[in-house]
């Protein structure tokens, strides 16, 4: 995967590389189990999902500490430097996406005292999309591959959509029905933080983009 | 030399960085008594080698050299063939068994990795040999007589950067079995393989602490002002 020469130095990389896989498998874990224990109502589950947090706190700091480090003793150039700052990026990105995690179990937790207000059914596919996008996003850090990474544009546009449906919904039963706030409104919170948890997977495909072809697309036409 | 305290540690590379005439050649060549060669030099202090005092006078310094081996700055290999330039140091320490030089060369030779390059011109002359089989050359000569420390005084400026990378892959590889010592006044070297590292000035060690402490968070702000570019 990296270039020859300066072994010493490609392990570190590849260590780094090992690290934001590890992270990614841990927050990938975070999503699909507070979604788990809101479907199956199961706060048990989704207090573990707030404990695990500490862990993957602990991953992002030595991804942060170890960055630093090749940055500071390493000089490192081109390829090498762009997969670094993306190292750094992504890793803060992943930590965002374990914290909105927590945030969906804490929901769950106060939804679980009372009965859902209806079958749930696009929130679990968001979040299956979410969670796919996260997957895909490592996937094209991975394999260094651009255009999977683009095809994170048509996925965030997707969760977008199902983030105004289920609040568009939800926002109808409330103002029909004042007292279901309570049980309405966590689920609309829960919509945006899995929307924004499809936002954190799409920074860090541009990130990929940028490491691979040195293009910057954020901020501007794709 | 100021305030100078530091710990070598087994299997690490400890790097001694700071502008010319800081002093770090001269700490360097503490550790194996080379500066005994000059001339009024007067040497206070106590430095252990594997806990035993080196600067008293019964120190015996052959057997020190022995465990404390040095390598400059230009390869200086002598003008003999490449297997006695490797069997030097054991010729000197009176082993004549054939079969010992020949494991002692062939030993240190692949340690430093060119044992495959060169067996068929063990009779060659040293010199013959690129600047880079020599300063390799000269490292194998020192692993020849099993030494525990490695002292590099500016090992690879002589060498071009293709040849210098190679030669901190070896010094990387090298410590596996021995502590290494390296002066070298190419900062971004120590960054990229010493292990802890030390900042000189005017005879001073001013900071010594983990490489990767010193060079994202130095202590003291004459380190930073050296590592930054803003000073030296």
């Amino acid at each position: 995967m990296f270039s020859d020469g300066r072994e010493h130095f490609q392990r570190e990389l590849q260590r780094l590389n090992d690290l934001i896989l590890k992270m990614g498998a841990m927050v990938e874990k975070s999503i699909y189990n507070s979604v788990e224990a809101l479907k199956k109502n199961n706060p048990k589950l989704a207090k573990e999902v707030v404990g695990t947090d500490d862990a993957i706190d602990k991953v992002e700091l030595e991804i942060d500490e170890l960055c630093l480090e090749l940055l500071a003793t390493q000089q490192p150039m081109a390829v090498d430097l762009r997969f670094i700052t993306t190292g750094m990026r992504v890793g803060s990105d992943l930590e965002r996406i374990g914290d909105l995690s927590v945030d969906i179990a804490q929901r769950a937790v106060e939804l679980s005292e009372q009965p859902l207000l209806k079958p749930l059914i696009d929130i679990p596919k968001m979040a299956e999309l979410a969670e796919k996008m996260v997957h895909k996003a490592l996937d094209s850090f991975v394999k260094r591959d651009a255009n999977l990474a683009r095809s994170l544009w048509e996925d965030e546009a997707k969760a977008d959509s199902y983030r105004d449906l289920v609040t568009d919904e939800l926002t109808g039963i409330m103002s029909k029905d004042a007292s279901t706030t309570s049980r309405a409104l966590p689920l609309i919170l829960i919509a945006r933080h899995l929307e924004r948890i499809a936002d954190h997977a799409t920074n860090v495909a541009e990130d990929v983009v940028y490491m691979v072809e040195g293009k910057v697309i954020k901020h501007g036409p794709k | 030399m100021i305030d100078v305290d530091l710990k070598v540690t087994q299997n690490k590379i400890t790097a001694l960085i700071g502008p010319s005439g800081c002093g770090k050649s001269t700490l360097l060549r503490v550790f194996n008594r080379m500066n005994d060669l000059i001339d009024g030099v007067r040497v206070t202090g106590n430095v252990k080698v594997g806990g035993e005092e080196i600067l008293g006078e019964g120190t015996d310094l052959i057997a020190l050299r022995k465990k404390v081996g040095m390598v400059f700055q230009r390869p200086n290999p002598f003008p003999l063939s490449i297997y006695e330039n490797v069997v030097y140091g054991l010729r000197i320490h009176g082993v004549k068994d054939k079969k010992a030089l020949d494991k002692a060369f062939e030993r240190s030779l692949s340690s430093v990795l060119l044992f495959d390059e060169l067996k068929d011109m063990q009779n060659d002359n040293a010199l013959t040999l690129s600047l880079e089989q020599q300063q390799r050359l000269c490292i194998a000569r020192l692993l020849s007589v099993v030494p525990d420390v490695l002292l590099m005084d500016e090992p690879c400026s002589a060498l071009d950067p293709l040849a210098t990378m190679r030669i901190e892959e070896l010094m990387i590889e090298l410590k596996k079995q021995y502590s290494i010592v390296i002066v070298t006044h190419n900062m971004q070297q120590a960054a990229r393989i010493s292990d802890d590292c030390g900042y000189m000035l005017l005879g001073e060690l001013v900071e010594f602490g983990e490489t990767k402490q010193i060079f994202t968070t130095p202590g003291d702000k004459r380190t930073e002002d050296y590592i930054t570019g803003r000073f030296g």
